[in-house]
């Protein structure tokens, strides 16, 4: 099939950056969307023309590197997946496609669909993590924990920290990759512990990035490859009244 | 100890305002407030159906609470500062967090209702700045001061009757609570996201009990001019 490309390009952090228009020729329909863009940068290279730079790793769907922006949606038009294993079958013949980076204040572009993600590293060391000396390898079960806790956690423990939620809420807010945290360690005994210190240190961390106030939109539940629920959101909300309290 | 309240009072006002959440919290409860008072005025105006009598004699006890009257203004208003002040406050936030927009986008879930939340609450507020002008303060139509019925108290049944036979008034009327509604439509049901009090089992519930009262409460409003326009409620006989 071919297509019509209107791809983001900026230089570095301080460009500018404009939409620019590639065909992509010959593109087979069983190629992921990352493969297809190879083939689009082998084509501009043969050119002499910068090739697109855009951030992938595993192309498993588990990494959380790969991030575009596809006609709009963050990950493109399907649900529950990432851009790496969005194949080109569910794109037509002469379609129009536009790809763009995650646009957010915390995430600044670095070049063309490349942005700096590390603001939700520096909300992770704020408070998402355990403190506790693990030592030698636990017994099974020594720490009784209900079934429908542990699925709970383990629900909110899929997120991959791709940053969808955030490029695609009209505010450009984290709470629902911080509120997955919060709530994925507040079901577990373990995370229980520092659950009050942790709630306050991402919130904090999380308004000192720049991300904007969740206003229930909902669009980042249907646009995370991980389908994770905004029932964190809710979650966050509550454990950080407790803390308030506290 | 004090000192230990006083810190951790401060610790809270802090976190109320100063925090993305703290100030989610302050968007619901004033909002509750808020709703609680469209409910309360809905049903307080609906008693222009049982008769001028009745709806006067309403008007009358509120009017009689005197100080008490103004306490409860005084808070209805605070609240509702706090909910319009909050909302500019986040919404100039919010779009600070995306300084360059997608040249493509597209929604998924987002409602329209949840999207323009800004634009029908400025709207809303400066309409209920029009209706306070007109009905409470009689700044926009002063004959409505000397109106009063045959026992001697204010007449607001026939000052409502006389405000809505206007058509424009109550086109006017029509679409700000139109536009309260579809605010509402979005705005009740997101009340309980943010405070925390929803549970995946009782979402479903909450959506609908959301649609349900913003429906509710908007029959409820428009029936009154829509009764006056149609000639259903009608000016007292012989006279005023």
């Amino acid at each position: 099939m071919n297509l019509t490309l209107h791809v983001w390009r900026q230089k570095n952090a301080t460009d500018k950056g404009r939409m620019e228009t590639y065909q992509a020729t010959d593109i087979n329909e069983h190629m992921s969307f990352l493969e297809m863009l190879d083939v689009v940068n082998e084509d501009l290279i043969g050119k002499g023309i910068d090739p697109i730079h855009f951030d992938h790793d595993c192309r498993e769907g588990i990494c959380g590197m790969c991030s575009l922006v596809i006609n709009g949606i963050p990950h493109g038009p399907e649900r529950a997946t990432t851009v790496c294993q969005l194949h080109m079958r569910h794109f037509k013949d002469g379609d129009e496609i536009y790809i763009e980076p995650w646009r957010a204040k915390a995430f600044p572009v670095i070049k063309d669909l490349i942005v700096d993600r590390s603001a939700f590293d520096r909300i992770i060391q704020a408070g998402g993590f355990v403190s506790v000396n693990t030592g030698g390898t636990p017994d099974a079960n020594a720490i009784p924990i209900s079934k429908s806790d542990a699925d709970e956690a383990m629900d909110f423990a899929q997120c991959i920290g791709c940053g969808a939620c955030v490029a695609a809420c009209k505010n450009a807010s984290a709470m629902l990759f911080v509120g997955a945290k919060i709530a994925q360690l507040a079901a577990l005994p373990q995370g229980k512990v520092e659950a009050e210190r942790r709630v306050k240190a991402m919130v904090a961390q999380m308004d000192k990035e720049g991300f904007g106030n969740c206003t229930n939109y909902y669009e980042c539940e249907a646009v995370c490859p991980k389908e994770i629920s905004v029932k964190g959101i809710a979650k966050m909300n509550r454990e950080f009244f407790k803390s308030m309290k506290g | 100890m004090s000192t230990v309240a006083t810190s951790r009072s401060s610790t809270v006002v802090h976190a109320l305002t100063k925090t993305s959440l703290g100030q989610k919290y302050l968007m619901a409860v004033s909002g509750l407030v808020a709703l609680l008072f469209v409910i309360g005025h809905m049903v307080g105006n609906l008693q222009i159906f049982l008769g001028q009598d009745q709806i006067n004699h309403y008007a009358e006890t509120l009017q009689n609470l005197g100080p008490l009257l103004w306490v409860i203004r005084g808070f209805l208003i605070l609240f509702i500062l706090i909910h319009i002040w909050e909302g500019i406050k986040l919404k100039l936030e919010n779009v600070a967090s995306r300084p360059e927009p997608y040249s493509y986008r597209k929604y998924r879930k987002a409602s329209l209702a949840s999207r323009t939340m800004i634009w029908t609450g400025l709207i809303i507020a400066s309409f209920v700045g029009y209706h306070l002008a007109h009905f409470t303060v009689q700044a926009t139509n002063p004959a409505f001061k000397t109106l009063v019925d045959a026992q001697g108290r204010h007449d607001v049944y026939s000052m409502m009757i006389l405000g809505f036979q206007n058509v424009w008034v109550s086109l006017l009327y029509i679409i700000a609570i139109g536009l309260l509604c579809y605010h509402l439509s979005h705005g009740v049901t997101s009340m309980f996201q943010s405070m925390g009090l929803n549970k995946p089992e009782t979402q479903p519930t909450l959506d609908k009990i959301g649609l349900t009262l913003s429906v509710i409460l908007f029959l409820g409003y428009i029936s009154i001019p829509l009764s006056i326009l149609a000639g259903i409620v009608n000016l007292p006989k012989g006279g005023m």
